[in-house]
């Protein structure tokens, strides 16, 4: 089988309401694989339908070809990282981690505890007990206890909405480096776009219990199929049914003689971002639009009459 | 929670040992007792076939109606004089900050320290020898003993002693969820201590001092130990009355007739309390 | 207002504990009568002579013991289950055993023994006493570990069924340690309650299984005395002790 993981028609059902509308996905082997959404769109329930906490109205869950519907968590080859890391309290870090292989009856514990700390970078803190590690460090002992299973996918819900800003950052990097060493499917559930994007090699869109788009970050990102794609992805400009990313929109006080597209507009405000200016404007049309210009491009007075301009090839255009 | 087959089946044998105690030591005693409240009191104290409504329509003698009244009368009396001085107390936890484990703990303590000895101990205060008598004597305040015991006063202060913790501790638990945004509002918008109190604070501690109450009244209703040490036998109430038929009068059916119509006064309360819970949706 | 809220609750604490106090100051008196003449271990020293509490006392700690071993038991996987999924028939039996009278509860499972009586040749004795105080105290224990079940996460134990553990390992491994405290406590309450039980334990028990609060009973109906108060005492002081450490344990 080409596909590690596969959803085939997936619906779940909870008291009148629909939270995993009918849907289909083929997650290949071994690459970094995101369900990104809003909240409330059903990722989350789909995680827990691959895992095994829920069991699907309608549709299947085949994993390497295999349905899965009827077994129990415990019978399935994947392995979750939850959102809180749900370590248990009462076990330190090294039993955490050995908490899985004990169950399996693996031989060689001890050592195979100690290879998973190594992997996270935690040697050293086997004897701490969750509530004396910092979050960082618990998402890692989370990593290591489920790794250390060597499932066949490894889902995580949400691992770095806990962790403040800087080390979010820091540790997609890390994830992603340890899914290339580890090899491992990893699956990721997101709400966040910028994770979604820098992490993953493909990733599906999704929205009110349905797939929106599934592609490359670069297919999403430049080449969203759906204005909710679009919109969520990133910032859009509509213009005219048109969509335009602020950082193609760009301002001009003359006529652009280049063959690109324009619109008048007046600007009405300016937001100085650090690393560039966002332009607000409206257009004589009527649509409020934002150019991104790069901070050392002078200043746009409230007031001004300017032209926005950008490039055809740059407009996302819907059905 | 949801659940899942497997945790299904390991509900049910968890659950199997309370099933076996719910039938055999809750349900059939009460299904037993209710037959025997309609069987007739035999020869020598036992049980006779004549299946019968009797020992019912004894109860509404007035002989034992006023024995019902004054029970209901004493447990009412109890849960206000529990809520009048419970409240405050309660009030004051919720609001000692830091020390409110302390205090509370205060509170619980005696209450788990041997209810017998705690009846006791107002008999050694309250009697003809005891402590208070003893010592008005001996300040030259009185000269034949108060009568402080053996009667409904006495039992009353025994009844409230022993439950007065019921009731503060639901009430304090309302108060302590009370958002304290809420007395600030109304300070806001000016209402003094007093006002507050009346309007804000003790319409929202309604819920605690519903369930203060049923915990308190129930219990005084049924009330044995506390009349029959205190009350020495001149204070009869249900439980007394109760009591004595399954030991010295030997009537075990009106016995239980009795015991069913105050199980069947407890199930109204405890319906009518669980109703209110549920529409009050606090 | 404060100061007065602060005056009141002193005044309604000194209530609560000053006759306790007086009893437990009272138990070394030298003499029978409630005059102070002189501290005195004499009465302290009378309870440990006397045969009658040395057994009543005994019945008491090996009903409490059996009964609380029972009742915890029964009582944790009681609100274990209830917590997977509630019984509104179980819940409701519950609570109704807590506010059912004493004295009701009594005379039923007097009725209960003496009805089964008839096919088995037995009779009242320490058992129908320990069967009794399970009854009643189930309701308790599934009190407090309903509690504590009630800030434990469900995704704890989802966590261990993902990583391999079977729903009996998982309550196994994961749920039955973090209850422990909670467990504790619920078996110290249970045990105090048991120890403590009048009403329901004088209608049940047996000829030869006196228990220790039917001793007190007996004695507080004759006539006040010293060796009252000196046992007082001495319950208060351990019960109490039980409940702080309950609490204690409960806490952590």
């Amino acid at each position: 089988m080409e596909s590690i993981l596969e959803l085939r028609g997936l619906v779940k059902h909870f008291a009148g309401h629909r939270a995993v509308d009918g849907i289909s996905l083929a997650i290949p082997r071994g690459g970094f694989y995101s369900l990104l959404g809003p909240s409330g769109c059903g990722k989350t329930t789909t995680l827990r339908l691959i895992a095994g906490f829920e069991q699907p109205t309608a549709g299947d869950v085949l994993l390497d070809g295999v349905v899965v519907n009827e077994q129990r968590p415990y019978q399935r080859n994947v392995s979750t990282v939850f959102q809180n890391y749900a370590l248990f309290p009462h076990l330190t870090a090294a039993e955490n981690i050995a908490f899985g292989l004990k169950r399996r009856g693996t031989p060689n514990i001890s050592h195979r505890v100690a290879a998973a700390l190594d992997l996270v970078r935690l040697s050293g803190k086997e004897s701490r007990y969750p509530a004396q590690l910092s979050g960082g460090e618990r998402q890692r002992v989370a990593l290591a206890r489920s790794l250390v299973l060597e499932p066949e996918v490894l889902l995580l819900d949400e691992p770095l909405a806990a962790l403040d800003p800087k080390l979010r950052k820091q540790m997609r990097l890390e994830l992603k480096e340890m899914q290339r060493r580890v090899g491992i499917t990893f699956l990721l559930v997101t709400h966040d776009q910028e994770e979604a994007l820098s992490m993953s090699d493909q990733l599906a869109v999704m929205n009110a219990g349905a797939i929106e788009q599934v592609g490359t970050p670069q297919d999403v990102y430049l080449r969203p199929s759906t204005r909710f794609v679009a919109g969520f992805l990133g910032a859009v400009n509509w213009i005219g049914g048109v969509g335009l990313r602020p950082e193609v929109t760009r301002i001009s006080r003359l006529l652009p003689s280049n063959g690109g597209r324009y619109r008048p507009a007046t600007v009405t405000g300016s937001v100085f971002l650090g690393n560039c200016v966002h332009v607000l404007t409206r257009l004589d049309s009527g649509e409020d639009a934002v150019a991104e210009i790069p901070r050392n491009n002078g200043a746009y007075h409230d007031g001004e009459a300017i032209h926005l301009c950008w490039n055809p090839s740059d407009e996302m255009i819907f059905p | 929670m949801k659940t899942a087959a497997g945790w299904e089946r390991l509900r049910a044998w968890f659950l199997l040992p309370a099933w076996i105690w719910m039938l055999a030591l809750f349900a059939a005693p009460f299904a037993i007792v209710i037959c025997y409240s309609l069987l007739t009191r035999g020869a020598y104290g036992g049980l006779g076939t004549p299946w019968t409504w009797e020992n019912y329509q004894r109860l509404i003698d007035p002989l034992y109606l006023v024995i019902v009244l004054k029970s209901f009368l004493m447990a009412a009396e109890t849960t206000a004089i529990c809520l009048l001085l419970g409240f405050p107390l309660a009030l004051f936890i919720s609001r000692a900050g830091s020390r409110k484990n302390v205090y509370l703990q205060l509170v619980i303590l005696p209450f788990w320290t041997s209810f017998l000895v705690r009846i006791y101990a107002w008999l050694f205060l309250l009697r003809d020898t005891g402590l208070i008598n003893t010592a008005l004597r001996h300040m030259g305040l009185i000269h034949d003993p108060l009568p402080l015991l053996y009667n409904d006063g006495a039992v009353l202060l025994g009844l409230v002693y022993g439950y007065l913790p019921f009731m503060v501790l639901p009430v304090y638990a309302t108060l302590e969820r009370l958002d304290p945004a809420l007395v600030e509002a109304a300070a806001d918008l000016g209402a003094k201590p007093w006002p507050t109190l009346l309007h804000v604070i003790l319409p929202l501690s309604a819920p605690g001092i519903r369930a203060g109450s049923i915990l308190v009244f129930i219990p005084a209703l049924g009330a044995y130990l506390t009349p029959d040490l205190l009350g020495g036998g001149r204070t009869v109430l249900i439980g007394n009355l109760v009591q004595n038929q399954f030991t010295n009068a030997r009537d075990w059916p009106f016995g239980a007739a009795i015991s069913v119509g105050l199980m069947a006064l407890v199930g109204v309360l405890v319906i009518l309390m669980l109703r209110r819970e549920r529409e009050g949706l606090v | 207002m404060r100061r007065w809220l602060g005056l009141y609750a002193a005044a309604v604490y000194a209530f609560l504990h000053v006759p306790l106090v007086i009893l437990a100051i009272f138990s070394f008196n030298a003499s029978r009568f409630t005059v102070w003449q002189g501290f005195s271990l004499h009465w302290y020293r009378a309870i440990f002579q006397d045969q009658q509490l040395a057994e009543s006392t005994w019945n008491s700690v090996i009903i409490a013991v059996v009964a609380t071993i029972l009742s915890t038991i029964a009582g944790t996987l009681c609100a274990y289950g209830l917590w997977k999924r509630g019984s509104a028939l179980l819940s409701g039996s519950l609570y109704l055993s807590l506010v059912t009278p004493e004295i009701v509860m009594g005379i039923s499972l007097l009725a209960l023994f003496q009805w089964s009586f008839r096919w088995m040749h037995w009779r009242l004795g320490l058992y129908t006493v320990i069967l009794a105080h399970v009854a009643f105290s189930i309701a308790y224990v599934v009190i407090v570990i309903a509690a504590r079940l009630r800030t434990f996460s469900p995704s704890l134990e989802e966590a261990a069924l993902d990583l391999g553990a079977t729903e009996w390992q998982a309550f196994r491994y994961v749920t039955l340690p973090a209850l422990l405290p909670g467990i504790v406590a619920a078996a110290l309450l249970a045990l105090t309650v048991s120890f403590d039980d009048y009403v329901i334990t004088s209608m049940v028990a047996g000829v030869d299984s006196e228990t220790l609060p039917m001793v007190i009973y007996a004695m507080a109906r004759r006539g006040a005395s010293p060796v009252i108060n000196a046992i007082s005492a001495l319950i208060v002081v351990v019960f109490g002790t039980l409940v702080l450490i309950s609490e204690k344990v409960r806490a952590a």
